[in-house]
């Protein structure tokens, strides 16, 4: 067999089919050297926009969207219409692909009642709050994004290289599983979110994977703050945060997880002038996750309170 | 008959290995200290016909494993806890990746949990207990899993928990349908009793194998995947697409076909994740209609609060 199963990418297997016009890799112009990247909107705009003028004034050059735009949160096209008035490029998520093509659910694939029965709310509102013309923009998301971090070669995604909906959790992720598939794929960075956990872990010579984490909700750490990635090709060799030095090379990658701060209150207010589920509006607020509880492996379970 | 037979053997389409994520052992073999009347592969303390895995080849198929890309391993049984090298078996595997051990847990005595919360402390992975337990009674979990099962497993999550575990409690379903909302209250109640108070649930459809087949019905006839079937069927539902069953003598293509001939992939672990599944046994029919009700998450009704 030798490394993981990258035959199953590509159309077909669960939720990984993709809308007819969508093309299956984008890009990114120029190799720049420090790239923001974020994931997991989930309709908070408000995060959203502080998160951009962040990246920017710590001097990204870059700015990727890894996917999920809606879900929990207000007025679906509020986010929208930012990333798209500010030309940010976005990775199709499962969320993305559900509301563009008008599917039953969010593909998020819950079984537990409790958790479904708020992923159905979250789902149909934002269905019927996104407008046609924002599921048509959302129809042209790629499935992957490639582009160069200076010399390093990023794979882009929502879950996993292989599927859209794949939860890649710290805990649950074996070195070996992601180094395959980063060496099978040719990147030195394979580049995801999806779980709403950030993390990253050095893959060893020279491979890297990073968790974004998500821009929608805390962390299920009890902190309000919300967290996207800077990524920075790092030539300076060794250093905190890096990998040290590939074979005959001495550019690594330097991670850093960014926490950012908005108006939670005001997002609050929104959700509940829509309707919105008081757990929804609680998780926000206290940091800790009360639904989707389902997916978490046991130990970043039992890091929450719930 | 023969004719009926062969028309099926015929018909059974064939599910190859899309990536081998989850590796299962059967580390305890049939060996169980309980004897429980469902039990789908018949376990019990004198069911000899498979035997414990030991460490050696445990780690043989670890090793075989990192480059096929494994995900996640699994250890079931009969009794995993009856094997007497299990806690350095899950060390080794903690090492590689996360594991998940399904269990009776009335072998989980509070020294026992405490040496398995510093294993799963010391490695970066998550280590899931999946206990399994029939009823919200002790009457009604000891008709099926033997005198004193209740009590002693009962206890087994208290000592877990107390550990800092979050189990994943299994259940299988003997009630109609539309009565799991009530028994999923009733475990939830008798489980806070024991101090765990955001419990992880899994009922699980009932497979008609083994001494299930003789307490309730086996399977009929016609209950087979056939080719027809599986067209426009999404594969990856099927556990055997993306998992393998180590066992002390060969690899069977998934856990629940332990016994079956027809389900032997291979000697070594490569050869099995290169040999595709022929769905013949009838136990394929629920796995077709309840998807993969053996992982961690996925099809099972759950019951969080
Ligand atoms: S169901 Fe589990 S606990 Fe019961 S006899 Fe079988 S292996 Fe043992
Ligand atoms: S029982 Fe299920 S997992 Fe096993 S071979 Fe049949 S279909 Fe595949
Ligand atoms: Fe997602």
């Amino acid at each position: 067999m030798g490394g993981p199963p990258v035959g199953e990418r590509g159309p077909g297997g669960r939720g990984a089919e993709l809308a007819l016009d969508a093309p299956m890799v984008g890009s990114l112009p120029g190799s720049p050297m420090r790239v923001a990247a974020f994931g997991g909107i989930y309709s908070n705009h408000r995060a959203l926009k502080a998160a951009i003028a962040d990246a920017r004034r710590r001097g990204a050059e870059a700015i990727l969207c890894l996917g999920d735009l809606g879900a929990f949160g207000p007025s679906p096209d509020r986010t929208i219409h930012l990333l798209r008035d500010e030309g940010i490029p976005v990775v199709r998520g499962n969320y993305d692909d559900s509301i563009a093509r008008g599917l039953d659910d969010c593909q998020c694939g819950y079984t537990d009642p409790r958790d479904n029965h708020y992923a159905r709310i979250s789902y149909e509102y934002t269905l019927a709050n996104t407008s046609p013309e924002s599921r048509r923009w959302m129809a042209h998301f790629p499935r992957e994004i490639r582009f160069h971090l200076g010399p390093l070669r990023v794979l882009a995604f929502h879950g996993s290289p292989r599927r859209m909906n794949e939860f890649l959790w710290e805990t649950t992720t074996p070195t070996h599983f992601l180094r395959g598939m980063a060496e099978a794929l040719e990147a030195d960075v394979l580049l995801g979110t999806h779980t709403g956990i950030h993390w990253s872990r050095d893959l060893g010579d020279g491979y890297w994977y990073v968790n974004a984490g998500a821009l929608g909700r805390p962390a299920n750490d009890g902190r309000r703050e919300v967290w996207y990635a800077m990524l920075s090709a790092d030539s300076r060799g060794p250093g905190s945060g890096t990998n040290g030095s590939g074979p005959g090379g001495s550019v690594g990658l330097q991670v850093e997880f960014v926490p950012v701060r908005y108006e939670v209150e005001l997002l609050a207010d929104e959700m509940r002038d829509e309707g919105l589920p008081h757990e929804f509006i609680e998780t926000i607020r206290s940091g800790w996750w009360t639904t989707c509880l389902e997916v978490l492996p046991g130990k970043e379970r039992a890091r929450g309170r719930w | 008959m023969a004719r009926v037979e062969l028309a099926v053997i015929d018909d059974a389409p064939a599910v190859a290995l899309q990536g081998l994520d989850e590796l299962w052992f059967q580390v305890a073999g049939t060996v169980c200290n309980l004897r429980c009347r469902h039990c789908f592969i018949s376990c019990a303390p004198d069911n000899h016909s498979h035997w414990f895995m030991t460490r050696k080849q445990v780690r043989e198929a670890l090793d075989e494993s990192v480059s096929l890309g494994v995900k996640e391993y699994y250890f079931t049984g009969g009794e995993p806890f009856m094997n007497r090298e299990m806690e350095e078996i899950l060390a080794d595997a903690l090492e590689l990746g996360p594991a998940t051990v399904l269990t009776n847990a009335t072998l989980l005595l509070p020294r026992r949990a405490r040496r398995l919360a510093a294993l799963a402390a010391n490695s970066p992975y998550t280590l899931e207990l999946r206990v399994s337990l029939d009823g919200i009674t002790r009457e009604m979990n000891d008709a099926i899993r033997g005198d004193g099962a209740f009590h002693r497993c009962v206890e087994g999550i208290r000592n877990l928990v107390a550990e800092g575990f979050l189990p994943i409690i299994t259940c299988m379903r003997s009630w109609p349908e539309h009565d799991t909302p009530h028994y999923l209250q009733g475990f939830r109640e008798l489980l806070a009793e024991v101090g765990y108070h955001r419990p992880r649930i899994k009922i699980l459809p009932p497979l008609l194998m083994g001494e299930e087949a003789g307490r309730t019905r086996g399977y009929e006839e016609t209950e087979r995947v056939t080719a027809r079937m599986m067209e426009g069927f999404d594969a990856s539902q099927l556990l055997c697409s993306r998992a393998r069953l180590v066992t002390a003598t060969g690899v069977q293509a998934c856990p629940i076909l332990l016994e079956a001939p027809s389900a032997r992939v291979g000697e070594t672990l490569s050869e099995a994740a290169r040999t595709p599944v022929r769905l013949k046994e009838s136990a394929c029919f629920t796995c077709y209609l309840s998807g993969a009700i053996c992982s961690n998450t996925g099809s099972g009704v759950g019951g969080e609060l």
